[in-house]
């Protein structure tokens, strides 16, 4: 596969990813908000502050009305991971690598990008409830994985693609549990109180993961929803889940059968990997939650730059050369 | 629908005869047009446009992001052609093609049929299509010419005459492909019933001409583009993806030991076979175009050591000059001796006494245009233009007469299309492909260009033009 192919497909992944997740991220911030007590002020920058974009953010809008976040989030041309522009760009990868795609995932990213183009025209931002416009959304790039998954080939492409949405889907799970850690509780009181308490069952819906944690976990507590969101071992949106199965891409990927790893890429993987697979939740409970999720955050960037490193950027290796051929060149 | 009070007496019209009735060909269409509603006929429109946007069959015309994608407008009445017009459209189609690789492998060989004083030398050594890195060249197979979109139309008493040869890059095939699948669907029962010869396998043919070019078993075989800004680039996807070939860009690919190299995942990957979707001029900055960011260092240098095939041929321009267009009847029955059977349209060359005279002479009824010899776009209508105008060209055409051919103003033929103020006749020119590797062959069907503003002569479609689905019938 070109190299340039190879990280068109692997940036197609992450922004569908991402925009799926920020789909996610309004409809359960909408529904958290309904369920607020009357004197509560609705709360949309701790949302803000988990994507990361907060600079930004603050550089064009004063004060946090739920229009103005939800265009920021959803619309904004200027800010490069709303969910427009994640789609834009996930639809000029498919556009570049098309002929690597299906015909019908072409045109399913392509009827996507239109529907946020109408969303724009709609001025969707301001409307009473916008949580069908996130629904559709949200299941168009379900339609795209499920049509994936039953019609693309098991080869390098395919996990090239998984690759890219499971490293986005990390990242994005550990930023949605750092929204817990920006919401504001009234006092310190309130911890453990009911309204703890719908924070914490708003983050699992978020992840479509409530009926899984009742049925593993039963009582909602924080470090059990942490757990869960992060090291549970079976859960297909979990820190330790996605980096498990991005590990094994990379190794389809270099044919690696062993253990051990075969490059850079593998090896940050790995690790950190395992350093979760051992690592105990009172014990990152004690660390700090948001700290521990910033280091998640920037490994998983380190390990993006190195399968950048060892797939994307030229190398002067001849592959099906008769071995004389290739001597020469050396 | 009703087509009654649709008029076209002044141009050959595809469906009517001048007094109005059907003709044969179109019996069974116009049938199912007259009992169609036109709430139906608008509904199949309407799908087919969703389909196009959703299929994202678009072209580019500028560079920023909103005028960034158009939609080559469909029109859903089909342009149909019987099976005998077919038949001789066909056969004049290959010789001419025969005779044009003929005579490009000759120009960049022996030039017996400059030094026969046939052509003139200087027309074609003095071109600046002429590559002088190509002489002494015989490409792989001895074909130059391997795909080829030759512009025809009509005039008024129906006779096909050739416009345009196209042989260096011709665009529009993906249309002819696409607009058949949704057309197909718009009519499932009366395609059937038409028998409409395929088009559907052309992409298989491509790829076994193509690979016709390399002498390997499992040659590799790449489709190169310049990149998604290129207003052609969804036809560039649509072809890779149809032959199930890598589409490049010409930053994948390195030339090593005169061997042309894909970087892939895992390495390089040698390249046999690239049908190459960019200009002679920015194919290898090395030999040609040094500021070219599109092409690739060395890739002559392979091709001339037979390394690696290249459709088409770097060099094949210099055929498709406007002033040589003038000589491939004399061209055709040099190499051939035959007749042509399919007519150039009249075209006086300036360089010639006999021909300037009548042009000055005639200039208004005239269209005056500049060759690609001198490297413009300059044109005149002689009808729609001014005295001024006319003098200036006098003046032109006397200073540089070798610069400069006329041809009378044509008359395209018109189709049916279906238009907000019901069904009107509109201009429309023909695109068949032909395709030269053991054998040559027509593709049978067509993109046919519409005018679809009313009266324009115009079909390009950066000016406003549409397309139809072109049906071949069997019989």
């Amino acid at each position: 596969m070109l190299s340039r192919v190879a990280s068109h497909i692997y940036w197609l992944g992450r922004y569908l990813e991402r925009a799926e997740n920020y789909a996610r991220f309004i409809d359960v911030n909408f529904n958290l908000m309904q369920d607020l007590p009357m004197d509560m002020k609705e709360q949309w920058a701790p949302l803000v502050a988990a994507t990361g974009d907060w600079d930004l953010y603050q550089k064009k809008n004063e004060g946090f009305e739920r229009h103005q976040v939800m265009y920021f989030l959803t619309f904004d041309p200027d800010n490069p991971n709303s969910m427009l522009c994640s789609v834009t760009k996930a639809r000029e990868n498919a556009r570049i690598i098309r002929e690597n795609l299906s015909k019908e995932t072409w045109e399913k990213v392509n009827e996507l990008y239109y529907m946020l183009k109408e969303g724009f025209d709609k001025k969707v931002w301001k409307k009473e409830d916008p949580r069908a416009f996130f629904e559709n959304v949200k299941n168009q790039i379900l339609l795209l994985y499920g049509l994936a998954d039953s019609t693309v080939a098991r080869t390098e492409g395919w996990y090239f693609r998984q690759l890219g949405q499971l490293l986005e889907r990390a990242d994005k799970t550990s930023r949605i549990l750092d929204v817990k850690y920006h919401i504001l509780l009234p006092s310190t009181y309130e911890v453990g109180s009911p309204l703890d308490f719908l924070h914490w069952m708003a983050l699992l819906k978020s992840v479509t993961g409530f009926n899984t944690y009742r049925r593993l976990y039963g009582n909602i507590d924080p470090s059990g929803v942490v757990e869960f969101m992060l090291l549970n071992k079976y859960f297909p949106r979990s820190i330790f889940y996605c980096l498990k199965e991005a590990e094994r891409c990379l190794h389809c990927i270099s044919g690696n059968t062993s253990d051990g790893f075969k490059n850079s890429a593998e090896k940050a993987i790995g690790e950190m990997r395992s350093r979760l697979e051992y690592s105990e939740i009172d014990d990152i409970i004690s660390v700090g939650l948001h700290e521990y999720l910033d280091t998640i955050q920037i490994k998983i960037n380190h390990i993006s730059d190195q399968i950048d490193i060892n797939y994307f950027r030229a190398k002067e290796v001849f592959v099906f050369e008769p071995a004389s051929q290739s001597q020469s060149q050396s | 629908m009703k087509t009654e009070g649709y008029a076209s007496n002044e141009h050959y019209d595809e469906m009517f005869t001048p007094e109005g009735s059907v003709r044969n060909h179109y019996r069974e269409f116009h049938n199912y047009l007259s009992k169609a509603s036109s709430k139906k006929m608008n509904q199949l429109q309407f799908s087919a446009n969703k389909t196009q946007k959703s299929m994202g069959m678009t072209f580019n015309v500028y560079h920023d992001n909103q005028g960034l994608e158009k939609i080559l407008h469909l029109d859903i009445i089909p342009r149909i052609i019987p099976n005998s017009e077919w038949k001789k459209l066909e056969s004049g189609l290959k010789q001419r093609i025969y005779a044009l690789n003929l005579f490009l492998q000759d120009i960049y060989n022996e030039q017996k049929i400059l030094k026969d004083k046939i052509v003139p030398s200087d027309l074609i050594l003095g071109s600046k299509d002429y590559l002088k890195p190509c002489i002494g060249l015989t490409p792989p197979k001895g074909i130059w010419c391997h795909i080829t979109g030759t512009d025809l139309v009509r005039d008024k008493n129906g006779e096909y005459y050739i416009l345009e040869d196209n042989l260096r890059c011709p665009s529009g095939v993906s249309y002819m492909l696409e607009s058949r699948e949704i057309i197909k669907r718009a009519y499932p029962q009366l395609f059937n019933d038409e028998g409409v010869m395929p088009v559907s396998d052309y992409p298989t043919k491509l790829l076994r001409m193509l690979q016709y070019l390399s002498n390997k078993p499992k040659p590799v075989v790449g489709v190169l583009t310049p990149g998604i800004y290129n207003s052609a680039y969804f036809e560039h996807s649509y072809l890779a993806l149809q032959m199930g070939v890598e589409l490049v860009n010409g930053v994948d690919l390195i030339v090593r030991n005169k061997k042309a190299y894909m970087q892939t995942t895992k390495g390089l990957q040698q390249i046999d076979v690239i049908y190459r979707r960019i200009d002679d001029s920015f194919l290898d900055p090395l030999t040609f175009n040094p500021e070219s960011m599109l092409g690739v260092a060395g890739i002559f240098d392979a091709y001339k050591a037979d390394n690696v095939a290249l459709a088409n041929a770097p060099g094949t321009g210099v055929a498709d000059d406007k002033a040589v267009y003038a000589y491939v009847p004399r061209i055709i029955k040099y190499y051939l001796d035959e007749d042509p059977i399919l007519n150039n349209v009249p075209t006086y060359l300036c360089r010639e006494d006999e021909d300037r005279k009548y042009v000055l002479d005639n200039i208004d009824e005239l269209v005056v245009k500049e060759t690609n010899a001198a490297g413009g776009y300059g044109m005149l209508i002689g009808p729609k233009s001014g005295k001024e105008d006319h003098d200036k060209f006098r003046q032109l055409i006397k200073s540089k007469p070798e610069n400069y051919i006329a041809q009378p103003t044509l008359s395209l033929s018109t189709v049916p299309c279906l238009t907000d103020e019901g069904i009107v006749g509109r201009h429309v020119d023909l695109r068949p492909y032909i395709l030269y590797g053991k054998e040559i062959e027509v593709i049978p069907g067509a993109l046919t260009r519409v005018a679809l503003k009313k009266g324009s002569l115009v079909v390009n479609s950066s000016q406003g033009g549409g397309s139809k689905d072109t049906w071949v019938l069997y019989n």
